[in-house]
C-alpha cells in the first residue's frame, strides 16, 4: 500500500473540509467555545489537539487488535489521558512559559470529543499510518474553525489581532469616536453563534453534505 | 499464532490490569524524572514574579537567580499571630497554602533604597489569584505590583498579569488622608470612584469586574494582615 494512496490522502483531506470535525461531525464544540476569545490560545489549542489526536490515533491503531471489545472506551481514555499528562509534564519541564499559558487547555484536551470520536470511528478499524493522517487532518480541521472564530471574536471584541491593535483608539466612544468594542464577542455564547454561522456558510457552499 | 479470544472475561481483566500497570509506571517515571527540572522552573518563575513587583521585568531565566540574590536582602517569616520572626526559615520557601500560619515578608534594596514586599493570595472569578505588592520605605506608597492568576478568562480577567494594570498602582497610597488604620487602596470600576482621592484607587479591568473585585479584596485583606509588620519598619 502506497504511503499516499487515494484512501490515505482522503483520510487527511476529508476532515479539513467535507468531514470537518466541528462543521460536519459536530465534535469538539465545547473547547471551541472556551478558547476562541482570542486568536493566540485558539491556535495553540488547535495545534495541541492535532498532536495529541495524531499520536493517540497511532497508539490505539497499533494495539487495536488486542483491545477487548467491552472495555475499549476505557482503554482509549487511558491512552489519551496518559499521553496528555506526559506532554503536559514535558512542557512544564522544558518550556515552562508555554505550559503556564496552556494550563487550562491541557486538561480540556482530554475531554475533547474529537479525540474519542476519531479513536472509536477510525483508529479502531485502520492501520497506524492512515490513523496518523486522520488524526492530523481532524486536528487541523478543528484548528481552522477555531482560528476563524478566534479571528472574528478578537477583532470585534477587543479590536486587536494577535494582541496588536487594529482598531485605532481615536474611533472609540471614550475618545469621542463612534465605535464601541462588542463585549458580547468576548462571551462564550457568541462563539456558539459564530460556529453556527460558519456551519451555515460551509453547508451553503458544500450542498451535497447531508 | 493461535487466535486469542479477546472477549473472554479473563483476557479482559488481565488486559486491563496490564495496561493500567504499564501506564502507571510510565507516568510515575516521567513525573519523577522531570520533577527536579519542573521545580527549578517554578522557583525561577516565582523569583521573576517577585522581581516584577519591584518593576524589574524581563530578566533572563539564567540571570534570574543572580538578580534575585542581588536585590532581595532578606526574606523573613513572621508568625501569623504575632510580630515574631521565625528564625532560620526562608520566606521564599513558604508555600501560599501556609500563609494562614506564616507570613513571609521580603526586604529588598533597589538603587540604594529599601523596599518592602508583601505577598498575598485571593480568589478571582474562576480560581485563585495571587500577587506581590512592593512598598517604599515609608510603608505607605506603592512602589510596584505583580499579580497573576490560575484560570481567569483569557482577554478579560487574565489581563491582571499585564504590565499596564500593575503599573497603574505605582505611587498610590495605602491610606486615605486622616486615617492610617484602614487600608484604602482599592480597585474600582471606572465611574464608581465616588469621593475617593485619586491617590487611593486604580481602575479595574474593563469587562472583568469580578476578577477586579477579587484583586481589590486581596489587596485590602493581604495588606491589613501585614500592618503590624509594616508599622514596625517605619
Amino acid at each position: 500500500m502506497a504511503l499516499f494512496s487515494k484512501e490515505n490522502r482522503q483520510a487527511f483531506t476529508n476532515p479539513l473540509n467535507l468531514d470537518n470535525p466541528i462543521a460536519v461531525q459536530v465534535l469538539g464544540i465545547c473547547s471551541a467555545l472556551a478558547v476562541t476569545s482570542q486568536l493566540k490560545p485558539a491556535i495553540v489549542m488547535g495545534l495541541s489537539v492535532t498532536v495529541i489526536t495524531a499520536f493517540s490515533n497511532v497508539i490505539i491503531s497499533l494495539i487495536r487488535k488486542t483491545i477487548p471489545n467491552r472495555i475499549r472506551i476505557i482503554i482509549q481514555l487511558v491512552v489519551v489521558a496518559a499521553l496528555v499528562t506526559i506532554v503536559s509534564n514535558i512542557l512544564k519541564a522544558y518550556v515552562y512559559d508555554v505550559s503556564v499559558q496552556l494550563s487550562v487547555y491541557v486538561g480540556l484536551i482530554i475531554t475533547n470529543c474529537i479525540l474519542m470520536g476519531r479513536l472509536e470511528a477510525f483508529a479502531m478499524q485502520n492501520g497506524p499510518w492512515p490513523s496518523f493522517l486522520d488524526g492530523v487532518g481532524n486536528g487541523l480541521g478543528y484548528a481552522i474553525v477555531l482560528i476563524v472564530v478566534g479571528f472574528v471574536r478578537e477583532l470585534l471584541g477587543f479590536g486587536t489581532i494577535f494582541g496588536f491593535q487594529v482598531v485605532p483608539d481615536s474611533w472609540l466612544m471614550d475618545n469621542g469616536g463612534l465605535y464601541l468594542h462588542n463585549g458580547m464577542m468576548t462571551m462564550p455564547a457568541m462563539a456558539l453563534i459564530l460556529v453556527a454561522c460558519f456551519i451555515w456558510a460551509h453547508r451553503a457552499y458544500n450542498k451535497d453534505i447531508e | 499464532m493461535a487466535k486469542l479470544n479477546t472477549n473472554g472475561n479473563l483476557y479482559t481483566i488481565v488486559y486491563a490490569t496490564v495496561i493500567v500497570i504499564i501506564v502507571a509506571f510510565l507516568l510515575a517515571f516521567v513525573a519523577s524524572a522531570l520533577k527536579p527540572t519542573q521545580d527549578a522552573n517554578v522557583a525561577i518563575d516565582k523569583k521573576q514574579q517577585i522581581l516584577a513587583s519591584l518593576n524589574i521585568r524581563g530578566v533572563e531565566k539564567t540571570a534570574t537567580e543572580a538578580k534575585y540574590d542581588a536585590v532581595i536582602k532578606q526574606a523573613l517569616v513572621y508568625k501569623a499571630t504575632s510580630a515574631d520572626v521565625i528564625e532560620g526559615e526562608d520566606g521564599f520557601d513558604v508555600p501560599s497554602k501556609e500563609f494562614k500560619e506564616k507570613r513571609p515578608f521580603y526586604i529588598a534594596e533597589v538603587d540604594g533604597q529599601t523596599k518592602y514586599i508583601v505577598p498575598m493570595t485571593g480568589a478571582g472569578l474562576w480560581g485563585g489569584i495571587w500577587g506581590y505588592v512592593a512598598l517604599d520605605d515609608d510603608c505607605e506608597t506603592v512602589f510596584g505590583t505583580y499579580f497573576s492568576h490560575e484560570s481567569e478568562t483569557a482577554g478579560l480577567g487574565a489581563r491582571i498579569v499585564e504590565e499596564w494594570f500593575q503599573d497603574s498602582f505605582k505611587g498610590k497610597k495605602l491610606y486615605a488622608d486622616g486615617d492610617d488604620k484602614t487600608i484604602a487602596l482599592s480597585v474600582v470600576k471606572k465611574g464608581k470612584e465616588g469621593t475617593m482621592s485619586p491617590d487611593n484607587y486604580v481602575n479595574g479591568v474593563t469587562g472583568a469586574t469580578l476578577t477586579s473585585n477579587g484583586v481589590d479584596e486581596m489587596i485590602k485583606d493581604g495588606l491589613s494582615k501585614y500592618q503590624d509588620i509594616l508599622n514596625a519598619q517605619k
